[in-house]
């Protein structure tokens, strides 16, 4: 590498984890988030740091950042007095959502507010039509005429959002001119830049996300710069972006709803940074904590990335009751699911676990601190997959028998004791995390039995090996520093841009030379953005189209060569698409023409290499002189499992399952049906045994 | 089987079809599937009894597919049931209430053994005939007709009848690209079940599907067994298509069933608003899981408890040749008929009126005499107000009882030439109330210069507004126009000029409790958002002209209330 100090820096809701990479070293910090003022925290975290390494602030060359901020402003509503300009006709979009319920048998359902109240939506006369042609112009006095209207109202920030301004911007950039005029003070965003893609609904809704938490970002942002500048850290600061890449400062605080959910991003890029040392094709990343549990598909080194996804959800993480973001993002699926999940006993008499979390106050019944219902971690706990007096290093003393009574009563209107409760339960949010893999491989199209998983966060651990045996996963990685997943990953991602376009272009009008001009267009101006963060590394460009038959709603996601995409060719692109639908979908349709709607060329740096990785020599099975009992549910039974250090683990050692490998943070269950060898860079390499 | 891998298998289940659901989304043609979500998806065990149904769908899709399967069964007959095989039909009455319902069951096998059915069902832009309308006087009108038998013969698709019903269909693209998704999505989930039986060694579905009935019946006989076991008779009267039509029905709570008797009902109309039994009773049914066992998933067991009945070639049991295309009009006022018996027995549970049907039209573009272009079918789906609920307002213009959603409009106008010049909520139209009812939408629909149309309307509640519940006002009533001034009616084909605009307000909701005992908060919230006009906060809810005054200054000054 050629910048060789590097800080990455990752904001969570609990803690900030940050990372100092000095050559090889790394040096690590976990301490608790400082909310009103987020920029503490990294303060003294890159401190504490830097003392571990012996070097100075400013010896840092390049400091990579992530952060739940922008997320939590949504969640929990804390952005700018915003306005929204639109069509007129149209003042409602944001309100009237897609008109339905998202749960159909509550009669008492509440829909979650708009950010904007009405009140704060202004609309002009103006008109679009679906081919991008003007119907009704928009006359720059009604604009200048707003502005004085809504001046003296005290809007920090306005988002403008036209009915197709994702094929024709004309209208938008004149309302953003007016205002830079007239309100120079006032931040604006446009629907046309944030998120050019059809759907009125998903597009308006992400430009108002972006445009009401800009303010509370752009100040952020400028003033973790300053005060890193004071404490002697003068070197370029680049922010994570949901997407996966890295972008600059600058262009993190105008589109700051492309940091939401950057901290699972770069947990995605680590994952990829492990399945790249190990030559990986097919990874499935599992990252579980205390709430929530993430699951990402990694095919070719690479997180899969999708164009929509959902934040807030106000309704036990039910689909639909958060509000729609449309942003290149890593695609993930996260799931109400982590060691402090709650469960309980419904009127089919069936076990549900979360999302409700017993979190860290009063936490799992087995804290002690008061907490009367069992969560996850009492049945890791029953389970044998803890050990009491060993959790957390030591800092937490779990009360076992807290844990059995809560389990009891768990167990009572189901006729089970407390183990068999505690097999239920765990064997219940183990499904729910298998479901939401299995229907995320099969959204893409994936089949999981050849892929290996790699686990990080705290609770992933204990949870992985049963996780494979239900999906059929043979191997399972779970490396060291897995703590501080995220912030390893921001260290590891390359600076990027996606430049995208709404075209919509049949096959059967396939224009050649058109296509070759805009994809070119898009590469020069994605380059030429990555150029800005980084002055002399190799970029490269991926160029992809989304394709459909025409008359469907969704596309799906068509990779391009750069020899494809230079020289063009109509049979190329139907031969690619129709070999991808039948991947996905088992069959094309007959008959029927195919078109592209969305272009997006992504430029890249390299990620960053893996490092080479030598072959462990010999491997030798190692006895662990502790055993603990471990109910095995698999073979629904307790059996005997060996218990041994990860410390103790010398390279090559292998030990089968049944057996738990401890350390400070966690615990690795081996399961009976697989056994683990420790590999040359400490990674806990779990293997199923063929019978 | 262990009680937890029974456990374990039920949410396999639940999850399978909901990727079957998904598949159906991502490839289906037909915006009212891909956009709105006018579909269901479900599987059965090998007696066509349904095990589990997709959570995205639709209450009247949902609960009358339960009984297709039964019928595919009986007409294609045990003995000729193939692998490879996919089976379809759009009957009314042996399907989910109207032609354009299109629904496909595959035979599901493993390991040579047929172990049970994948069915789904979506709602298809159109079926030939006269169009997507009231007009029809019999089902032969409505459009063509597929009776009960095989699209794919051993893996092997009908060409025959492929060719037919491009033959018959305005958008014959759109229909034979809607039947691959379905026959597609029955796939994705016959693998997955394949996937599961071999996972815990199972050769057929009769342990879980046992357990599944077993544990369904008995938690929702619990919940009607807490109930108290009486009767009530309930009762709305809604527009129809030329007279009014009264709604009416007993309801029975007994110690182990519940019971919707819907005799004193309307007969016939000559118009396709008349509605086979199978939706009415997904309905009524609908209405009462809700309101008694929200939370029990559907599967032939939970829904067993829910009888309904009706006198043959009553509105709500119509038989063959009745038309029926806009079945849905009347199905979804049938939960608040049911509403207002249940809040008889039950106080305090149900909500007001709303705006009931959907509020759904379908234009046929084509050029104006001497100009050019193509003839397009555009389809829309749009919702009224909610009524307002025993503690808190009825939802603004969001679908009750129907599951599906709206289609954005930038998506819609990429069908046809169709341009929609306004869609955003309708103030005043809320009922008042202690609990204000849901507002309506306005919205106007017209076309690209050059296009005229003929505009289906399939509206109600112009001249029967929903009614509040204990003090609550109506909602306000649908209006309907040209904007030239030309008066049009709620239901019916009417033709529009090149030029012209339809100016539609859509109904809303009724309010709940008397308006005098509104939060003043509320009452200030409404105003300043302008949910209700200054008016109506003086006249429905007695604010002070000065009050009102107030509230309109300070949003002017852009404070937040």
């Amino acid at each position: 590498m050629q910048h060789n100090i590097r800080l990455g820096v990752d904001i969570g809701g609990t803690f900030t984890d940050v990372v100092l990479e000095v050559g090889a070293a790394q040096f690590s910090t976990k301490v608790l988030t400082t909310y009103a003022a987020p920029e503490d925290a990294i303060i003294d975290g890159m401190h504490q740091v830097c003392a571990k390494a012996g070097i100075a602030p400013g010896a840092i060359s390049q400091i990579i950042h992530g952060t739940t901020l922008a997320t939590n402003a949504l969640i929990e509503r804390r952005g700018a007095k915003t306005a929204l300009i639109t069509t007129e006709g149209f003042r409602d979009v944001i309100e009237m959502r897609t008109e339905s319920r998202f749960e159909q048998y509550d009669l008492n359902l509440q829909l979650p507010e708009p950010l904007l109240p009405r009140q704060h939506r202004f609309t002009l006369s103006e008109r679009m039509d679906a081919q991008g042609n003007v119907l009704i112009p928009l006359d720059r006095a009604d604009v200048e005429a707003l502005a004085d209207q809504i001046a003296p109202m005290g809007f920090e920030s306005i988002a403008v959002g036209l009915i197709h301004a994702y094929l024709n911007d004309a209208h938008e950039q004149v309302i953003r001119d007016v205002f830079a005029q007239k309100l120079p003070d006032v931040m604006v965003s446009i629907s046309s830049e944030v998120s050019p893609q059809m759907r009125e609904y998903e597009r308006f809704n992400t430009t108002v996300a972006n445009a009401y938490i800009k303010p509370l970002m752009k100040s952020y942002l400028g003033r973790l710069k300053g005060r890193l500048a004071e404490e002697g850290a003068g070197c370029p600061i680049f922010l994570m972006h949901s997407g996966g890449g890295i972008i600059s400062l600058e262009s993190a605080a105008e589109f700051p709803v492309r940091l939401v959910e950057s901290g699972p991003a770069g947990g995605a890029v680590f994952a990829a940074n492990i399945a790249a040392r190990y030559d990986l094709n097919k990874v499935l990343s599992f990252d579980m904590g205390g709430t929530t549990a993430k699951i990402c598909l990694i095919k070719d080194q690479t997180p899969k990335t999708a164009r929509v996804f959902e934040v807030a959800r106000t309704y036990r993480f039910k689909k639909g009751s958060g509000m729609p973001i449309s942003i290149p993002v890593i695609d993930m699926v996260e799931i109400g699911a982590g060691g402090g999940s709650l469960a309980h006993v419904d009127a089919m008499r069936q076990i549900r676990v979360g999302p409700e979390s017993a979190g860290s106050e009063p936490g799992p019944a087995c804290y002690g601190r008061g907490g009367a219902r069992p969560a996850v971690t009492d049945a890791d706990l029953t389970l044998g997959k803890l050990d009491p007096d060993n959790f957390a290093g030591g800092s937490i003393q779990l009360h076992a028998d807290a844990s059995a009574t809560a389990l009891s009563e768990l167990g009572a209107p189901l006729d089970m004791d407390a183990l068999t409760a505690a097999h239920g339960l765990a064997e219940v949010v183990d499904e729910n995390m298998a479901n939401a893999a299995r229907v995320h491989a099969v959204e893409n199209g994936e089949d999981l039995a050849d892929y290996t998983m790699i686990a990080f966060g705290g609770a992933a651990p204990l949870h992985a090996g049963r996780l494979c045996e239900k999906l059929g996963v043979q191997r399972l990685l779970v490396p060291t520093g897995a703590g501080v997943g995220s912030a390893i990953g921001f260290l590891r991602a390359p600076f990027s841009f996606e430049a995208t376009r709404s075209v919509y272009m049949k096959l059967s009008d396939f224009a050649p030379k058109t296509v070759k001009t805009l994809l070119s267009d898009m590469e020069t101006e994605a380059t030429g953005f990555v150029r800005t963060c980084d002055a002399d590394a190799d970029i490269h460009a991926e160029y992809k189209v989304y394709m459909r038959y025409t008359g469907q709603g969704w596309e799906i996601p068509i990779s391009l060569t750069r020899a494809q995409a230079m020289a063009p060719d109509v049979a190329t692109f139907q031969s690619l698409f129709e070999a991808d639908y039948t991947a996905l979908f088992g069959r094309t349709v007959a008959g029927m023409d195919i078109e592209i709607t969305v272009w997006a060329v992504n430029a890249t740096t390299d990620a960053a290499q893996a490092d080479a990785l030598a072959e462990v020599s010999t491997e030798s099975r190692v006895q662990a002189n502790a055993k603990r009992s471990l109910f095995d549910p698999a073979l629904s039974k307790i059996v005997d499992a060996a218990v041994i250090a990860r410390a103790d683990l010398a390279q090559g050692a292998t030990i089968p399952g049944p057996a738990l490998i401890t350390e400070d943070e966690t615990t690795i269950v081996v399961p009976s049906s697989r056994q683990a060898t420790a590999r040359v860079d400490g990674t806990i390499d779990i293997n199923e045994v063929k019978a | 089987m262990s009680n937890v891998a029974n456990q374990v298998m039920w949410n396999r289940l639940i999850s399978i079809v909901e990727e079957q659901a998904q598949a159906l989304v991502r490839t289906a043609f037909s915006t009212s599937v891909r956009e709105a979500g006018d579909l269901s998806a479900g599987v059965y065990n090998a007696d066509g009894l349904m095990l589990a149904q997709a959570v995205t769908g639709t209450p009247g899709h949902v609960n009358a597919m339960a009984d297709a399967v039964a019928h595919f069964i009986r007409r294609i007959g045990r003995d000729n049931l193939c692998e490879g095989d996919v089976y379809i039909t759009n009957d009314p009455w042996e399907g989910t209430g109207h032609l354009h319902d299109i629904t496909v069951v595959t035979p599901s096998f493993h390991n040579g053994n047929h172990v049970g059915f994948f069915a789904c069902t979506a709602h298809v832009v159109d079926i030939g005939g006269r169009g997507f309308g009231a007009d029809a006087a019999s089902v032969y009108e409505e459009g063509i007709y597929i009776p009960i038998m095989k699209f794919a013969d051993r893996g092997t698709v009908d060409q025959t009848l492929i060719h037919m019903l491009r033959g018959n269909v305005r958008e014959p693209d759109q229909l034979v690209g809607d039947l691959y998704a379905l026959a597609t999505c029955n796939e994705i989930g016959q693998r997955r079940l394949a996937e599961m039986l071999d996972e815990f060694a199972l050769v057929d579905l009769n342990g879980i599907g046992a357990f599944i009935l077993e544990n369904s019946r008995r938690a929702t006989l619990e919940k009607i067994a807490g109930l108290p076991q009486a009767s009530a008779d309930g009762g709305m009267t809604i527009d129809g298509f030329d007279v009014p039509i009264d709604l009416r029905v007993k309801l029975t709570i007994e110690k182990d069933r519940m019971i919707c008797d819907f005799a004193g009902t309307s007969g016939l109309d000559k118009k396709g608003i008349n509605v086979p039994l199978v939706y009415t009773k997904a309905y009524a049914c609908y209405a009462l899981k809700c309101a008694v066992a929200p939370e029990i998933p559907n599967n032939a067991a939970s829904l067993a408890p829910f009888e309904v009945t009706a006198p043959v070639n009553s509105i709500v049991n119509a038989v063959h040749p009745a038309p029926v295309a806009l079945r849905h009009i009347i199905g979804h006022m049938i939960p608040d008929t049911v509403y207002d018996a249940l809040d008889k027995i039950l106080p305090a549970t149900v909500p007001a009126e709303g705006a009931g049907c959907l509020c759904n039209f379908q234009v046929s573009l084509r050029p104006a005499p001497g100009q050019d272009g193509a003839r397009s079918e555009v389809l829309a789906f749009n919702s009224g107000g909610a009524g307002a609920r025993p503690t808190v307002d009825g939802l603004n213009a969001t679908a009750f009882p129907s599951g599906v959603m709206t289609m954005p409009i930038e998506a819609t106008e990429h069908t046809g030439p169709v341009i929609i010049w306004r869609k955003e909520l309708r103030p005043d139209s809320g009922g008042a109330g202690q609990y204000r009812g849901g507002l309506g939408q306005f919205m106007e629909v017209g076309a690209t210069k050059g296009y005229e149309f003929d505009f289906s309307a399939m509206f109600d509640r112009v001249d029967h507004p929903a009614r509040g519940r204990r003090g609550g006002e109506s909602g306000g009533p649908t209006t309907i126009s040209r904007d030239d001034g030309a008066a049009m009616q709620g239901k019916g084909k009417q033709f529009v000029p090149d030029g012209a605009r339809v100016i539609l307000g859509l109904p809303g909701g009724a309010g709940y409790g008397d308006a005098a005992a509104r939060d003043p908060d509320l009452i200030k919230r409404d105003l300043a958002r302008g949910y209700i006009s200054a008016q109506s906060a003086m006249d429905d809810y007695g604010l002070s002209e000065q009050t009102v005054a107030a509230i309109l200054d300070a949003v002017a000054k852009g404070e937040t209330a």
